[in-house]
């Protein structure tokens, strides 16, 4: 990875996604840029619980998800005390403008718009991770 | 209903597979869908909603395609439509019609698109409450082939 601090790749990371297809592509994704500690939740909400009760360092989540849709999830992240400046990327299929600011408005990192390469996910991580 | 509202899908399954599985689709020449049933071996559908307009996307693989994107998406060896082919199947079809959403809203249609489900096995009949006409296009690819179906149907 290219300009700003170095990135801690061994930080645990939590892919949020309701398709198996995408955490598996994410996941192989961040392990081709040295990630390998990573853990998968199948929606918003067991991804909150395993953000309460975890030490997670960074969440890349779907937006579009059955139970808690990700932008409900970074809400509910961003209003937790012991979670409030946890580093967050929203995956989207549609870049969908509404969408985006209003996961801005919400608190997000940073966004991804499907389909990505491991490239693009590499820079939107050092934008995140890296300043 | 105008035939021009398949582009968008056309561009955006040559781009997802492209991004996605290092895959290049050569797409045919679009055409009427004849019938109500599925055409491949696993078919993932989605509704599209807009003010005045609703109806779906269909995107149906041969076995031969749709293992062959999935081993390159995945880096994996599959020799069978199981879960995990049929979940890549609904990714596939969320994925497209997200990236054919600002061309249809170019348009003039302002979709929303909802989560998609799956369908194994060839003819299953599919009934759509809009009831419109069905464009298709055919698309080949190493492995074998795959189609996208989609009508937008206006309310009256």
């Amino acid at each position: 990875m290219s300009a700003g601090k170095p990135i801690d790749k061994n930080i645990p990371v939590l892919i949020v996604d309701d398709f198996s297809t995408m955490r598996k592509i994410v996941k192989n994704s961040l392990k081709a840029l040295g990630f390998n500690n990573v853990s998968e939740a199948v929606d918003g909400k067991e991804a909150l619980e395993k953000l309460q009760n975890g030490e997670f360092k960074f969440v890349i989540s779907d937006w579009n998800m059955p139970n808690m849709m990700g932008i409900d999830l970074l809400k509910a992240v961003r209003s937790d005390e012991r979670l409030k400046a946890l580093p967050f990327l929203m995956v989207t299929a549609e870049g969908k403008k509404e969408n985006i600011l209003e996961a801005a408005k919400a608190g997000v990192s940073n966004y991804i718009v499907k389909p990505f390469t491991v490239d693009s996910l590499q820079e939107k991580i050092q934008m995140i991770l890296g300043k | 209903m105008r035939a021009d509202f398949i582009n968008p899908f056309i561009a955006a399954a040559k781009n997802v597979l492209a991004t996605m599985a290092n895959t290049t689709a050569e797409a045919g020449k679009p055409g009427l869908k004849t019938d109500r049933c599925t055409w491949g071996d696993v078919t993932g559908v989605i509704g599209l909603c807009s003010p005045g307009t609703s109806g779906s996307m269909l995107l149906s693989f041969s076995k031969g395609a749709i293992l062959s994107v999935v081993n390159q998406m995945l880096g994996e060896e599959h020799d069978s439509i199981n879960e995990e082919v049929a979940d890549a199947v609904g990714e596939l079809t969320n994925m497209i019609t997200g990236a054919a959403k600002n061309g249809l809203i170019e348009k003039g249609y302002k979709i929303d698109m909802a989560i998609p489900i799956i369908i194994q096995g060839k003819n299953v009949q599919i009934t759509q409450i809009a009831n419109g006409p069905i464009l298709t296009v055919p698309f080949t690819i190493p492995g074998g082939c795959f189609v996208v179906e989609a009508n937008l149907v206006d309310h009256k």
